[in-house]
């Protein structure tokens, strides 16, 4: 309150800067943002491209016959994402808190509409809307951060007006609830690699929120139980049991699923220290390895960076989910906490769910690897999540 | 103004953001725990099997090697074949698989579109042939007889025939030089076989999936040889097979060059003569039977006497050996396996076995006389010889009284043999034998090299039988349980026979004893077993292995490699008893039972040698064996089921010495007719390019080649 108050007298009695020195004032935006976080995010972003043109340059049935088909986009992708995240900055995640009930409520009609004959299935999962003109949408990725800005409304509201310490009963409740609706639609796309990461995601943000224990334990525990009864009542298709199954042993399907972690396996296993070099590994330009730009892209990376680039990569995600877990631990509201600890589960699970896949330790599930991967719909998600993460850092009370 | 923002959170809050961060980085390092094992830890591993998946070989073949006859006339080469062959890879990029450019492709070599869509589909447990059984990266051949015509509209028509090529190949043919067919001799290709591929697998000569392997005759024995060394250029390729590099060629190299000691000409004459004499066999009245004489096959072997070299080896029934090139029709397959063809592909002079007759006979001879026998006798030649009740007669029933060793040769006299055995039999102690029993009879014949192989160098030769103790012994014991079920004391002839072998198969009977030492009996031979035989009695002694390769010539004709003769062993002849029986051979041509098909030969100037043989075969008409020498050559010919030795092969065989020492029918010596009046002595002339020249065949000859191709080509 008092913060908004002193902030209009400044801007009122000093004299006029000039535009530049504007922005480069001492209690400016621009300096107040974490460009550690940004930087990093961008140069993810930035191997991403050039991962993903080493995936697609040559693979014409892709690319309609122009290498620069993919990074061009990739490239227009990230931008765009930028600026998504300087108008989330903006706006401020506290205006964005006012308008949450409208972007939920939006999140959730075009999660439905994939399930309508709008609808379209990529890769096994009926995840997609096309738009036309090559550009298709991802909802499920949105819904991610309605999710986590619906429960953050909700659980802090009455901790951030000082009225509890924690979220009580019915709060809990009505949270869930506003996450079990968008993900018991994904569920039914069926999307697992969504459905796994919003799950994750509702965890981080009651755990965040100061919740119960118990509520937590329950929601562990439903989780198990769920999966359970999914495996039982044959919700899964074959194919995604096969999926599961393959990457612990890929000779169970050689020719399938096994094929697929075998062969990215073998990418990312024959880079060595340092790689084969960019644009000269063998299994990403003989197309060994399937959804190569997208999905699988981190076996690019592997083959042809080695351990050096790929680890590079991990450190960069840990370099963003560090400066994410200081914007949680050091915003004065819980809003803005909770905010942050959904992200940050979804970054680390989704980041942990996608590579864990190409090095075999996990399932395989359609997941993008933020940042890095090709995609629209996922990288604007996750810039927009670096911005709700800036907006959070730029907007904590400036110690009075 | 403090620096500590107020947070309003709770502890627990605080707590749980710190287990969030901890658990979020135990993530990151998992993953980097994980990346360092694959990359790291196992990375050569999977370095090697990121090697292996993108790599692919195709295979281009070697020009198969010559074979060529002493002469340097080649019996064996390869001619140039448009062959028209399609790129499986290039097919598949296509969004049909090909399939217009392939039923293009129909139209133009005017085969029918679903027979060159059969050629290039993959062989499988479930795709019956034709399909294509080599790698799916090699091009894969349509045809080899495309026209000229038809490979211009290939090839200048590019672009309605992607990854199709019509290129010259070399393709093997057997050219039939002078008219002769040596079929069996020279084998035939055919693709090589999975187990063959696995046995190969780690030797020097490994084989492809593709390539065609030497399945019988001197291109299976020289396979290696001949085969060279494939070229090999690796592609890498992408995950569907496309082609996206090309990683290292190795150059093919072409097979060596085999010479033989095969005299194209002589082959030739060996091979008309023995048909002809077949022929004429068959209008011969056999008076046993009382039908004509079936002569169903028949073999003849022309050896170099001083060496074992093999100057010509007929065998009959043939077959053309170019109906295997390119792949053999079903059809021809059955014909020439079948019973009704007689199994063409038998080499009869190195795997047909008969009981030798009379031809056997030497070996007796010297049994007798190192046991102590005196060569000069005299010995009864009685008409007929019994053993108590069973009666063992002479051939044709003739008394000549005492005569010597030698005279019992030329006569072929049966009862001086029947009594010396039957002599030694009882001295080796009858039904009751020694221990260690003398067994002249059979000891001798297994130092003439008889019951195993003469080591020649062409495949599955066959071992014969001497059918001594230890071979009763056997034979009893894995057809006994037969015989004492189906033996009757009183029934049919068989029935008794089986009888009297179940009780008694085990011993050397009296009988046997007495069979043996005239060749008959169980006693088996091959001809080239009996012509290694009579060549080491012409030489003085020597059993070589026989050869048919005389020399291996690399490519460049820079290194020669001679196959040297060999030998394996010497007749057990004494000096004095060597000059005596190559006398009493020299007899039977000049005044024996050959003289009368040996009339009027020059034997002052090529001393003749023969000796007859008449072999019955139970259940079939008697096998005709001739067995000659001279001091350069030896000639054996046998015709089963053909009559007597010195009528059905007598003819032959004089012909073909009128045709290697140029004599006429009234013994007159013409040297410019003669072929090969002296065993060749030396290779052919090698030329700087490696080439082998071969010598002019002879008007007379060069007409039967023409005539020969004409008849292979239609």
């Amino acid at each position: 309150m008092s913060a908004s108050t002193h902030g209009y007298s400044v801007r009122r009695f000093t004299p006029e800067r000039g535009a530049w020195s504007k922005l480069m004032a001492r209690d400016s935006v621009v300096r107040r943002l974490d460009w550690v976080l940004l930087l990093t995010a961008l140069a993810l972003s930035a191997i991403g491209g050039a991962l993903v043109y080493s995936a697609t340059r040559n693979r014409t049935e892709l690319n309609q016959g122009d290498p620069y088909y993919f990074l061009v986009r990739h490239a227009l992708n990230t931008g765009i994402g930028l600026l998504l995240a300087i108008g989330t900055i903006w706006l401020g995640h506290r205006t964005l808190r006012g308008a949450v009930p409208v972007l939920y409520g939006l999140s959730v009609i075009l999660v439905l509409a994939v399930l309508t004959p709008l609808g379209s299935t990529i890769n096994g999962a009926h995840a997609w809307i096309v738009i036309g003109g090559g550009f298709s949408l991802q909802p499920g990725e949105f819904a991610k951060i309605t999710i986590i800005l619906g429960m953050a409304m909700l659980l802090a509201a009455r901790v951030d007006a000082g009225d509890r310490l924690n979220p009580d009963h019915r709060t809990v409740v009505q949270a869930l609830g506003l996450a079990a609706l968008p993900i018991a639609i994904v569920l039914l796309m069926p999307d697992l690699g969504s459905v796994m990461v919003m799950a994750m995601i509702v965890l981080a943000v009651l755990l965040a929120s100061g919740a119960s224990n118990r509520w937590i334990a329950g929601l562990i525990l439903t989780a198990v139980v769920g999966a359970l009864l999914v495996w039982q009542l044959h919700v899964l298709d074959q194919y995604q049991i096969d999926r599961f199954a393959a990457f612990a042993n890929p000779a169970l399907d050689p020719a399938g699923v096994g094929y697929n972690t075998n062969q990215a396996r073998i990418a990312i296993g024959s880079g060595g220290l340092t790689g084969k070099g960019l644009f000269h590994g063998t299994q990403t330009t003989g197309q060994f390895v399937p959804e190569q730009q997208t999905d699988f892209v981190f076996t690019v990376a592997g083959e042809e960076l080695g351990f050096l680039g790929a680890g590079l990569i991990i450190v960069l995600l840990g370099v963003v989910l560090w400066r994410a877990c200081r914007i949680a631990r050091d915003t004065t509201e819980l809003y803005g906490t909770v905010v942050a600890a959904g992200i940050i589960a979804w970054f680390a699970f989704q980041s942990f769910e996608n590579i864990g896949m190409t090095l075999g330790i996990m399932p395989v599930a359609g997941l993008p690897l933020p940042f890095v991967s090709y995609g629209g719909s996922s990288m604007f998600a996750v810039w927009i999540a670096i911005g709700l993460l800036q907006s959070i850092r730029v907007q904590r009370p400036v110690s009075a | 103004m403090s620096n500590i923002p107020e947070t309003g959170r709770t502890p627990r809050v605080t707590i749980r953001l710190v287990g969030l961060q901890i658990l979020v980085f135990s993530l990151l390092l998992t993953l980097g725990g994980r990346l360092w094992y694959l990359q790291i830890r196992n990375g050569d591993e999977y370095t090697a099997e990121a090697a292996n998946n993108h790599v692919q070989q195709v295979v281009h073949p070697a020009v198969r090697g010559s074979i060529l006859d002493a002469r340097g006339v080649p019996l064996a080469d390869n001619e140039t074949r448009l062959v028209v062959s399609a790129s499986r890879t290039e097919l598949m990029k296509m969004p049909d698989d090909g399939k217009a450019v392939l039923t293009r492709l129909a139209d133009v070599l005017g085969m029918k579109p679903k027979d060159v869509l059969d050629k290039v589909r993959l062989c499988d447990a479930k795709t019956p042939q034709p399909c294509w059984n080599g790698s799916p990266y090699q091009p894969i051949p349509i045809t080899d007889e495309a026209s000229a015509k038809q490979a211009l509209q290939i090839r200048e028509r590019e672009e309605d025939f992607p990854g199709i090529s019509a290129e010259p190949t070399a393709v093997r043919r057997y050219a039939a030089p002078a008219g002769s067919n040596a079929a069996q001799v020279l084998g035939y290709l055919s693709p090589v076989t999975d187990e063959q591929v696995k046995a190969a697998e780690h030797t020097k000569s490994p084989l492809l999936r593709s390539d065609q392997v030497g399945s019988n005759g001197l291109e299976r024995q020289y396979d290696s040889e001949l085969r060279g060394k494939a070229g090999v250029t690796r592609y890498e390729v992408d995950n569907l097979g496309r082609v996206i590099g090309q990683r290292e060629s190795q150059k093919a190299r072409p097979g060596a060059n085999v010479v033989t000691s095969i005299d194209s000409r002589v082959q030739a004459v060996a091979e008309k003569e023995l048909d002809q004499a077949m022929r004429d066999a068959r209008k011969q009245h056999d008076r046993n039977t009382g039908t004509n004489y079936k002569a169903d096959s028949g073999a003849v072997v022309v050896m170099e006497a001083k060496t074992g070299r093999v100057v010509a080896m007929a065998s009959n029934p043939t077959y053309d050996p170019n109906a295997w090139v390119g792949g053999i029709s079903g059809k021809d397959y059955k014909q020439l396996t079948g019973k009704k063809s007689n199994y063409p592909l038998l080499n009869r002079a190195i795997q047909g076995q008969a009981a030798p007759g009379s031809i056997f006979k030497v070996i007796p001879t010297t049994a007798a006389v190192n046991a102590g026998y005196d060569f000069n006798g005299p010995y009864a030649c009685t008409s007929s010889f019994n053993i108590g009740s069973q009666v063992f007669k002479n051939f044709e029933s003739e008394n000549y009284g005492g005569i010597s060793l030698g005279r019992a040769l030329e006569v072929s006299c049966d009862t001086v043999f029947y009594r010396i055995a039957y002599d030694e039999w009882k001295k080796d102690g009858g039904n009751k034998p020694k221990k260690k029993p003398g067994d002249w009879f059979y000891k001798t014949a297994h130092q003439f090299g008889l019951g195993k192989e003469t080591g020649i160098d062409l495949p599955n030769e066959v071992t014969g039988r001497i059918p001594d103790r230890q071979w009763k012994k056997d034979y009893w014991k894995a057809n006994k349980d037969a015989w004492c079920k189906s033996g009757k004391k009183d029934g049919s002839y068989g029935e008794r026979i089986a009888y009297e072998n179940c009780l008694e198969g085990m011993k050397m009977r009296a009988g046997d004893s007495v069979n043996y030492s005239i060749g008959q009996g169980d006693t088996l031979v091959t001809p080239i077993q009996m012509a290694t035989i009579y060549a080491a009695i012409s030489n003085g002694g020597t059993l070589h292995d026989p050869t048919v390769g005389k020399a291996i010539v690399s490519p460049d004709g820079k290194d020669i490699q001679e196959i040297k003769p060999k030998s394996h062993g010497k007749l057990p002849i004494s000096a004095a008893l060597h000059k005596k029986i190559d006398s009493a051979l020299a007899g039977v041509a000049t005044r024996g039972t050959a003289a009368w098909r040996f009339q009027g030969w020059p034997q002052s100037k090529i001393p003749m040698h023969a000796k007859t043989g008449t072999a019955e075969v139970y259940g079939k008409q008697t096998t005709s064996w001739f067995a000659t020498y001279t001091k350069d050559y030896t000639v054996v010919m046998t015709i089963s089921q053909g009559g007597t030795g010195s009528g059905a092969s007598g003819p032959a065989v004089r012909k073909i010495y009128n045709a290697l020492y140029g004599v006429d029918a009234k013994g007159g010596i013409d040297k410019k007719k003669a072929l090969l009046p002296q065993p060749q002595a030396y290779l052919p002339k090698i030329s700087s390019d490696g080439s082998i020249e071969a010598q002019p065949l002879g008007k007379q000859f060069e007409t039967a080649s023409r005539e020969r191709r004409r008849g292979a080509d239609s």
